[in-house]
């Protein structure tokens, strides 16, 4: 029973860490520059939202407030990545580290509750039935988690489809190309690092909301746990197929990472090693790939050698 | 028309390594020259034509095409004008999107990329015409990711994306020299086809002495950063591969000649 109860919470918090998940995947995947902005930007959107419901701004409208934040702070690594030519895993970490420093002065104070304010989840809350095999409170996160994702997913897929979303997608491929045909590649970057650090920023809003407060070292791991949700997502459903399945596929990913964790610790697994357990199960999800096929590799010559060497001996 | 007048470009100057590659080069290009480019190894002819293109500035000199001094325009800028092939068939295409997709980003070049769909039904209808004058079987694999194609092929659609938006100039670096023969051929004529079709002004870098002489109305042969040959028309027609072969073993000739000069 305590595991079920355990498992809505998950599928909530998948779906919310998941939109964190769908802004790494554009950098990680489709620009190919591995942004570490993210620890950053994350606790940004966070602190935005509960400075800001904390001055008496609707819940709804932080959320707003929180995304144009991550387009700053992807802009900042974009700035450092495309003028000043820091590479793009050293321009993510001065990023990351300055926005600590500026999420403290955001909130003023490095954890802010938000127990007697209204968040978008427990005015929900408020008014929803109880149905019995669901609390309110879980069925406020996913309501709200399946309307924010559905935005996300609806919109991303429509913008990577534009004229500007290929020529994102192109950088990733082959700068060279995008340039000879026109298109400045360091506008490419910029604009993918803005939308990417906005969503994640977005997500740290939502999650914010949804826990009850902002912590400034509530970012930190984040990027791995990204890593996390989209290779559970590429490992399960595989890395072809058309886009939507790709963005899908990195919110059940979230979604099966959250379960993951949800039953490791439920089997006693100490929280404080979470991220050590995190960080081996990337690891093992990235190799798995590789291994598989080489192992495959290995029989099928095995097999086929085995074959070839029969036929001679009959002569 | 491309006037190029006292462009040079050394590398890693002050360093080691310093490498003049061009040295005070003049050359114009009138409107329809299909020029070929020979030269040994490191002879600057790759650096001419990124240059043209602009993936690095000159140290000096200036770069006018039609009027307009492009010589420290950035390179996207310049792709407006400009159509280009590289040595390596990756180079050009990009490999995760579908033919149809890098057809329709080649047709935007030089344009604004903008929020509207950026790859129409109505642009696949004319693909598939144009893929099906190439006669690589391509016109029904508009939904293929590139990364799938053969080196030949990948060539070929380069090229027609090159021209898709037809260029002031079309600038090709032994966009062959990846190829086996029939398939370097097969491009090459696909080449000639495209030029001709759309009079297009063209710069072809080749180590294919025969090509070089074959193809075109203008041939120029670069060494060590300069331009030691200039011929255009009947004299180029009339020129054999023997010939080149001696002019370059003249050129060679003189500056070992050189060199002992100034070491008595
Ligand atoms: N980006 C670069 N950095 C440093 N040196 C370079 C660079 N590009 C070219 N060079 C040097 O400049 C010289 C001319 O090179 P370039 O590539 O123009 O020769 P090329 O005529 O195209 O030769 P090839 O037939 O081998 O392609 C060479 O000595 C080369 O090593
Ligand atoms: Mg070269």
């Amino acid at each position: 029973m305590a595991l079920l109860f355990s498992l809505e919470g998950a599928i909530g918090q998948g779906i919310l860490w998941g939109i964190m998940a769908l802004g790494v995947y554009i950098t990680f995947r489709l620009l190919d520059f591995a942004d570490l902005t993210v620890d950053g930007s994350f606790a940004t959107g966070a602190a935005v939202s509960a400075a800001l419901i904390m001055m008496g701004v609707n819940p709804y409208v932080t959320v707003f407030v929180a995304l144009l934040s991550g387009f700053a702070a992807g802009a900042v690594t974009g700035f450092f990545n495309t003028v000043c030519k820091i590479p793009p895993i050293l321009a993510g970490i001065l990023s990351q580290i300055g926005l600590y420093s500026i999420n403290l002065m955001i909130m003023g104070k490095s954890n802010i509750p938000l127990l007697n304010s209204g968040t978008m989840f427990s005015n929900l809350t408020d008014v929803l039935p109880n149905l019995g095999w669901i609390t309110p409170n879980y069925l406020s996160v996913i309501c709200i988690g399946v309307l924010f994702v559905i935005l996300v997913i609806a919109l991303s897929y429509w913008f990577f489809g534009t004229e500007l979303g290929a020529s994102i997608r192109a950088t990733g491929n082959n700068a060279n190309m995008v340039r000879a045909n026109g298109v400045s590649t360091n506008m490419t970057t910029m604009v993918a690092l803005m939308l990417s650090n906005g969503l994640i920023a977005m997500s740290g809003a939502l999650v914010c909301q949804q826990q009850g407060y902002a912590d400034v070292k509530m970012g930190i791991g984040a990027i791995v746990m990204a890593l996390a949700s989209i290779v559970i997502g590429e490992t399960i459903f595989g890395r072809k197929g058309g886009y939507l399945r790709r963005l899908i596929s990195i919110v059940v990913g979230s979604i099966l990472y959250r379960i993951i964790v949800s039953v490791v610790l439920q089997l006693g697994l100490n929280p404080d090693n979470l991220k050590l357990f995190t960080a081996l199960l990337v690891a093992i999800a990235l190799s798995i790939p590789v291994l598989l096929e080489h192992s495959s590799q290995k029989s099928a010559y095995k097999k086929l050698t085995e074959a070839v060497e029969s036929v001679e001996e009959k002569f | 028309m491309l006037k190029i007048s006292h462009v040079s470009k050394t590398f890693n100057k002050g360093t080691v390594n310093e490498k003049k590659a061009l040295n005070d080069l003049n050359l114009t290009i009138e409107d329809g020259d299909f020029i070929t480019v020979i030269g040994g190894n490191g002879a600057g002819k790759s650096t001419l034509l990124n240059l043209i293109a602009g993936v690095y500035p000159p140290d000096c000199g200036h770069i006018v095409l039609n009027q307009r001094e492009i010589a420290l325009l950035p390179e996207h800028k310049r792709a407006k004008f400009i159509g280009r092939v590289f040595q390596d068939p990756l180079m050009g295409t990009a490999a995760d999107m579908e033919i149809a997709e890098n057809l329709s980003f080649a047709a935007r070049r030089g344009q604004r990329r903008t929020l509207k769909w950026g790859s129409t039904k109505q642009e696949h209808e004319k693909f598939k015409k144009q893929l099906a004058e190439l006669g690589l079987g391509l016109e029904d694999r508009l939904t293929s990711k590139v990364g799938l194609l053969s080196g030949g092929q990948r060539q070929a659609l380069t090229l027609l994306m090159a021209s898709l938006q037809k260029p002031e100039l079309l600038l090709l670096d032994e966009h062959t020299a990846a190829l086996d023969p029939l398939t370097a051929k097969i491009v090459l004529d696909l080449t000639q086809k495209i030029v001709e079709a759309d009079h297009l002004t063209t710069v072809m870098i080749t180590h294919n002495m025969n090509d070089a002489i074959r193809m075109g109305n203008r041939l120029i042969m670069l060494y060590n950063g300069k331009i030691i040959y200039d011929v255009r028309g009947a004299a180029k027609k009339a020129l054999t591969v023997e010939d080149l072969h001696k002019k370059f073993t003249e050129a060679a000739g003189t500056e070992f000649s050189d060199d002992r000069a100034v070491l008595i």
